[in-house]
């Protein structure tokens, strides 16, 4: 028999946020274990990476380098969103763009991330921009897939009602089409976000002197392992904070209005 | 100052839709051609698929493939118009009160009479409601609340009261009389109920199978006492349709 997420354990009843920190725990403990038996320098243990990111934070390094990160991240997020999302309408609105084009978006969302930055960076030089535009130009192919979906499926019927009471193309766009959207939007600002993360490190890593990516490319090189887990973790945190705090509010505002 | 008002005049010479796929193109309206006074209320009956929609859609500029011409009369261009659709097409993300209040230009002076508006439709409790947390019933009164609120010269309405169960459809159909007396528009509306188009309406437009024209175009003769009473009712619908 299973048991139901929240079912009593032994009397005691385990809520979402429990069955988290229960299943976290056991990680961690796994990790201790695994460490404890490996007794090696690159596999070091919870607390001696705990340890390094408390002295790089003291020194400024995380914050600083997860501070390039996260800028560049919301740079090619919005760029590629903005672009994507243009795209997508366009292609979901008229079929004969649509037909002509989906033969490129197929090749560009199949084109490897890093053939892309690499060009990026031999076309562009090893530039911000170049940054940039690689990250954007990995994720404007998967918007655009998305939004050109929530472009064909816009209600003829409502906007045959917003023509009739003289909505205009603003109140049109504002309360008929991006309403209809919002679904669309939030399911590739949610898969987008999760893939500029991780192309963001890889381009740091190639070309960038700052950022959690060049960080990691250099303790590799010094094969060392407890900055490594220490960025990884301390990303991952501030990821999870920002999908937590931004992302999901964001989303259930969006959604008050179903049943 | 014109003396003489110059009614609605509508014209179709020839509304085909054209061929999709296998289907081959359709011819399925021809020579319908009918002049509306102002105030009057003129039912458009006859069988289904039979082009009753489609001339609706054509009349309020939705549909303009067509042969023919439309001319508002006096209002012209500038003539306010309200659609009531056979489905209450409201946005679903917008509250009862937002969907009525988008119908009308921002900072127009007629959104002051939305709350006695929502009164008179019974909708007070329900203005911060999403339409679907709503019933059928009440989306289609926030429908004609919309419509009614922006005071229209000219109101399509395209089987409003349609899968509804009898008593609320009846007490639309109250509801819609009773706005309706309280500021008589010209209103076209389209049904294949033979006992609403006589309740509700001044003149019957019957639409032969297609392609359609116009088959019949008869007067109702009842009174505004004459349609609260079913034996009238029936007498007239018996009257106009023959034996039903």
């Amino acid at each position: 028999m299973r048991q139901a997420a929240n079912a009593p354990v032994r009397g005691l009843k385990v809520g979402r946020v429990g069955w988290s920190l229960i299943s976290l725990l056991a990680l961690v403990g796994v990790w201790e274990l695994a460490a404890l038996i490996a007794q090696s320098r690159y596999l070091p243990d919870p607390m001696t990476v705990v340890g390094v990111m408390v002295r790089e934070a003291r020194a400024g390094e995380l914050w600083g380098n997860i501070a390039a990160t996260l800028t560049r991240v919301a740079f090619s997020f919005v760029v590629a969103m903005f672009i994507g999302s243009a795209i997508g309408l366009a292609l979901g609105r008229y079929p004969l763009a649509d037909r002509f084009f989906d033969a490129w978006l197929i090749f560009f969302l199949n084109l490897p991330a890093l053939v892309i930055i690499v060009l990026c960076y031999i076309w562009f030089g090893l530039t911000e921009v170049a940054a940039i535009t690689a990250v954007a130009v990995n994720k404007i192919p998967n918007v655009a897939v998305t939004m050109r979906e929530g472009a064909r499926s816009l209600s003829k019927d409502l906007n045959e009602m917003a023509f009739i009471y003289r909505f205009g193309w603003w109140r049109t766009l504002r309360h008929v089409t991006l309403p209809q959207l919002a679904p669309f939007f939030a399911a590739s600002a949610r898969s987008g976000l999760a893939l500029v993360w991780k192309i963001v490190l890889v381009v740091e890593a190639f070309g960038r002197s700052n950022g959690v990516g060049h960080q990691l490319n250099i303790a590799f090189q010094l094969f060392d392992v407890p900055m490594i887990l220490s960025y990884a973790l301390a990303f991952i945190v501030v990821v999870q904070i920002i999908e937590m705090a931004i992302l999901q509010p964001l989303i259930a505002r969006a959604n008050k209005w179903r049943r | 100052m014109a003396s003489v008002s110059r009614p609605l005049s509508v014209r179709i010479d020839k509304k085909s839709f054209p061929a999709v796929g296998e289907r081959p193109a359709n011819l399925v309206l021809k020579n319908v051609s009918f002049q509306v006074e102002p105030g009057s209320f003129v039912i458009i009956t006859g069988p289904s698929g039979g082009g009753k929609s489609t001339m609706l859609n054509i009349v309020a500029g939705l549909d303009k493939d067509y042969e023919g011409e439309v001319d508002f009369g006096d209002g012209g261009p500038t003539q306010r118009l309200a659609f009531v659709f056979q489905s209450p097409r409201l946005l679903p993300w917008r509250t009862v009160y937002e969907n009525i209040a988008l119908a009308l230009p921002p900072g127009d002076p007629r959104l002051a009479n939305i709350p006695e508006m929502l009164k008179r439709v019974g909708l007070t409790e329900a203005a911060n409601a999403y339409p679907e947390m709503i019933s059928l019933g009440m989306q289609r009164r926030v429908a004609l609340a919309r419509a009614f609120v922006l005071e229209p010269d000219l109101l399509l309405m395209d089987e409003p009261f349609v899968s509804l169960d009898d008593p609320t459809a009846q007490g639309l159909r109250e509801l819609l009389v009773e706005l309706w007396s309280r500021r008589p528009t010209t209103v076209l509306f389209v049904t294949h109920d033979r006992a609403e188009a006589v309740m509700l309406g001044t003149r019957i437009l019957r639409l032969s199978p297609g392609p359609a024209t116009i088959a019949q175009d008869v007067p109702v003769r009842l009174s505004v006492a004459d349609r609260s009473d079913r034996e009238k009712v029936r007498a007239e619908q018996r009257r106009i349709f023959g034996e039903a």
